[in-house]
């Protein structure tokens, strides 16, 4: 079946693009005048096709990813992928959240797993997990290409306008049962991966050679500029499947000397941007590799010269 | 087995406290740590015991079953009961509320929590859940390794993002007779039966896809029938 694109996103993977998207976090609050900000921000690089809307991160309950996703693309013109956890929800209710999102215009939507509620910060909350991210995958897919619900009942009106996409952790050791899962996710018909931090060129690599022997599924790989030593290590101790290479934590240590401010950031500028331009420029060399998704919320200044770096002008 | 543990007894001397005969009821089935006579007799002697420090003056027989869940089964407590007010079941959720049918209006009280359908881990002395009895067998295709019962999140499809060198992010704590808390992090499921299969050269069933299930299998209350 041929895949149909709705969004810009996924319009610019299918013309072959190497495309960067961004990532925005709403919080526990009902107001996201500050991340609309930041979108305008991503928006105004004039480099970001499209950011991430994420839903309850780290499960800790903010706003609806659905409602600020509508405000975020209504207010910043910014494109947004609205993610969708399992953790949270029964297949009824991912249902008719799905079908509101595309009667609202959005058009890319980012199937998650999610973390368990007891990582949270309110871990006495009932775990749904009634689907996992794959067979959420299968949902939308239905929705769209079948105008089906998930029991088969029809979807009345208009056609379901919506991209899949799907994610994937590649610094997992060991990545094998990862890319198994992530070929699942694309045999129920995610048009698109988007996948968790890695700094790691070579592990990239690898996951993207051994992702291609099951499925030519296009792979955004995630990128985070760390702004300090302290975020670089906070990445490296605590988030599952992140390992930050030991000469970019030695370096980011040493920039910690430097006590002019403005200096120092000079120097962690200069090096996340060559740090991230050769990473880029390697991973785009493979076929399955259809852009960078960025997570550098709060640190826009890097965006542009890595884009502008990666993209050789 | 079916993993109990034992209610405090504050909360057992709270149901009992307007009566004064009571009879402890064990039960031989399937119930894990045991729950028979002895500790039927252990109990008894521990409501007496309490509730004279109450300042009140319980008498609690024991006596014990062979299934408490099975009708046929409990009949057998007819002349126990005589002058008895309450009892004070030893067995699972199923055993309490069979004597409670079956001596009605004779108030039946629960002396522990059923926890889960589970097994003992001799290494560790622990008995952990293996079974969520989710009507829908999956074992067959994974190895008998149960992602129902053993991924924290019930996945069908393989390892979340937050597995890790085999372990899940998921952690619990558990705290010992001493009050120890130890925290544990739980082994990932869906790493166990992939390894398992590997193993076996049958990793084609780990990259099959699963759809959907049928809530409607597990979803409560249920009942087939039976001959």
């Amino acid at each position: 079946m041929e895949t149909k694109a709705f969004s810009n996103l996924m319009k610019a993977i299918m013309d072959g693009k190497f495309v960067y998207t961004g990532e925005l976090e709403p919080h526990k609050t009902a107001d996201i005048t500050d991340v609309v900000e930041w979108a305008t921000t991503l928006k105004n690089t004039g480099k970001i096709v499209a950011a991430n809307v994420t839903d309850n991160p780290q499960s800790m309950a903010s706003i609806s990813s659905l409602a600020a996703s509508y405000v975020i693309q209504r207010d910043s013109g910014l494109e947004v992928v609205y993610q969708l956890r399992c953790s949270d929800r029964s297949r009824m209710a991912l249902f008719s959240d799905l079908l509101g999102a595309s009667m609202l215009g959005l058009r890319n939507v980012l199937s998650l797993t999610g973390d368990h509620p007891a990582t949270g910060d309110a871990p006495q909350s009932k775990p749904v997990f009634d689907l996992d991210s794959a067979q959420l995958v299968e949902l939308v897919h239905n929705m769209v290409y079948e105008k089906k619900d998930y029991a088969g009942n029809e979807i009345h009106g208009p056609d379901i306008q919506l991209n899949v996409g799907g994610v994937a952790n590649p610094g997992l050791d060991p990545v094998e049962p990862e890319v198994i899962k992530v070929a699942r996710k694309a045999h129920a018909g995610a048009d698109f991966i988007q996948t968790q931090v890695i700094f790691e060129v070579e592990a990239a690599l690898n996951f993207l050679d051994m992702l291609a022997e099951y499925t030519d599924v296009p792979v955004l790989m995630g990128i985070f500029p760390p702004r300090s030593y302290g975020q670089a290590s906070f990445f490296d101790k605590f988030v599952t499947g992140v390992t930050v290479p030991k000469d970019l934590l030695d370096t980011f240590k040493k920039f910690k000397e430097i006590e002019d401010k403005a200096k120092r950031k000079e120097k962690v500028d200069e090096y996340n941007i060559t740090y991230f331009v050769d990473f880029i420029k390697e991973i785009r060399k493979k076929k399955n590799s259809a852009g960078c998704h960025i997570m550098a919320v709060g640190y826009p200044d890097v965006i542009a010269p890595i884009i502008t770096g990666a993209e050789g002008k | 087995m079916i993993i109990v543990e034992q209610k405090p007894l504050e909360e057992i001397l709270g149901y009992l406290k307007p009566y004064k005969k009571v009879l402890v009821v064990g039960c031989d089935g399937c119930t894990q740590p045991p729950r028979s006579l002895r500790e039927a007799k252990s109990m008894a002697m521990q409501v007496e015991m309490g509730s004279k420090l109450e300042k009140k003056d319980i008498t609690a027989k024991a006596t014990t079953l062979v299934k408490q869940c099975c009708k046929d089964s409990v009949a057998g407590l007819g002349e126990m009961l005589e002058g008895v007010e309450a009892i004070v079941s030893m067995a699972c959720g199923a055993g309490v509320q069979t004597l409670a049918e079956a001596f009605h209006p004779l108030p039946v009280f629960p002396a522990q929590n059923t926890m889960f359908i589970g097994s003992a881990e001799h290494n560790q002395g622990d008995l952990v859940e293996k079974c969520q009895a989710c009507g829908d067998c999956l074992l067959g295709y994974t190895g008998g390794i149960c992602p129902v019962a053993l991924c924290a999140k019930g996945l069908m499809n393989g390892p979340c993002g937050g597995c890790y060198q085999g372990k899940c992010e998921v952690t619990k704590e558990v705290t010992d007779d001493q009050g120890n808390v130890t925290t544990i992090q739980n082994d990932c499921a869906w790493f166990m039966i992939y390894e398992r299969l590997r193993d076996q050269g049958r990793l084609d069933l780990f990259k099959t896809y699963r759809p959907m299930r049928d809530a409607r299998v597990s979803s409560s209350p249920r009942s087939i029938k039976w001959a």
